[in-house]
């Protein structure tokens, strides 16, 4: 028999085995596994856990930015980031962030959609708790990018017009409940 | 910050005490190494409130409370 022959074989019968003896391999070495390895494959369900983390992770956003802005995000369900100063005096531009939903932004004189910029901060190294970080986690990241490095971020994002992923219908009348937030708490309380 | 968990504490402690610098600077180099970014939140003058992405342990204001790290952004 050939050397290809016999390379053939080695081909087929090793295919044919892990056919043959494949599942029960798998589980004899599933059960090796010691039981903490195997916990992190499956992770355990805890309706509790994504409450916990989202609690905590509004701690963190206050801390950082601040108890009016976090208010918003309580009340709302977006943080608003206002453009450069300068920008801002020659009518400027603002975004909308929402959690786990691409950023949009918008003109701040004219409310104004302009365009949304898809972006995600995958943790692919943390199984037991999944990819998504919680809601506030997620605004907040994308509120400290905004601030540190809008640049890189907006290369970083996906940029469409409004309209591929999030409601323009839903974005404009998001504005008019800011617009509506802010006056009501300007107004003198009585 | 951490999927499922919110924010954990790494380490903590006073950059003018060398012991407490090393061990800070070690830990902002393994979170880096790991591909995290890191995020020094900032107050300005008038209370604004700011962040600054740092990605070198000098280019941590002194004054800083906490250096948050998280993972990089991708397109979504």
């Amino acid at each position: 028999m050939s050397a290809l022959a016999a390379s053939s074989m080695f081909i087929v019968l090793a295919g044919l085995a892990a056919v043959a003896f494949g599942p029960s391999v798998a589980r004899g070495l599933l059960e090796r596994l010691p039981r903490r390895r195997r916990a992190e494959v499956i992770p355990a369900y805890d309706p509790g856990r994504e409450r916990r983390a989202e609690r905590r992770a509004r701690e963190l956003m206050r801390s950082v930015v601040g108890p009016e802005d976090c208010r918003m995000y309580e009340d709302l369900g977006f943080l608003r980031v206002l453009g450069p100063t300068a920008a801002v005096e020659q009518g400027g531009y603002g975004y909308l962030i929402y959690p786990h939903r691409p950023i949009v932004a918008f003109d701040a004189e004219s409310g104004e959609l302009l365009s949304e910029y898809c972006v995600a901060f995958p943790d692919g190294g943390q199984p037991r708790g999944g990819e998504r970080l919680p809601d506030a986690d997620d605004v907040l990241a994308k509120w400290m990018a905004l601030h540190g490095d809008e640049h890189g971020l907006i290369a970083d994002a996906n940029m469409h017009l409004v309209g591929r992923q999030v409601d323009p219908q839903h974005v404009r009348r998001d504005l008019r409940r800011l617009a509506e937030w802010e006056a009501q708490r300007m107004r003198p309380q009585r | 910050m951490k999927p499922g968990h919110g924010d954990v504490l790494l380490t903590e402690g006073d950059p003018g005490v060398s012991e407490d610098e090393e061990r800070l600077i070690e830990e902002f180099r393994r979170q880096l190494d790991a591909g995290m970014w890191a995020a020094v939140p900032t107050a300005a003058p008038g209370g604004r409130r700011e962040a600054v992405m740092v990605r070198d342990f000098a280019e941590v204001p002194r004054d800083a409370e906490q250096v948050i790290f998280f993972p990089p952004a991708a397109g979504g």
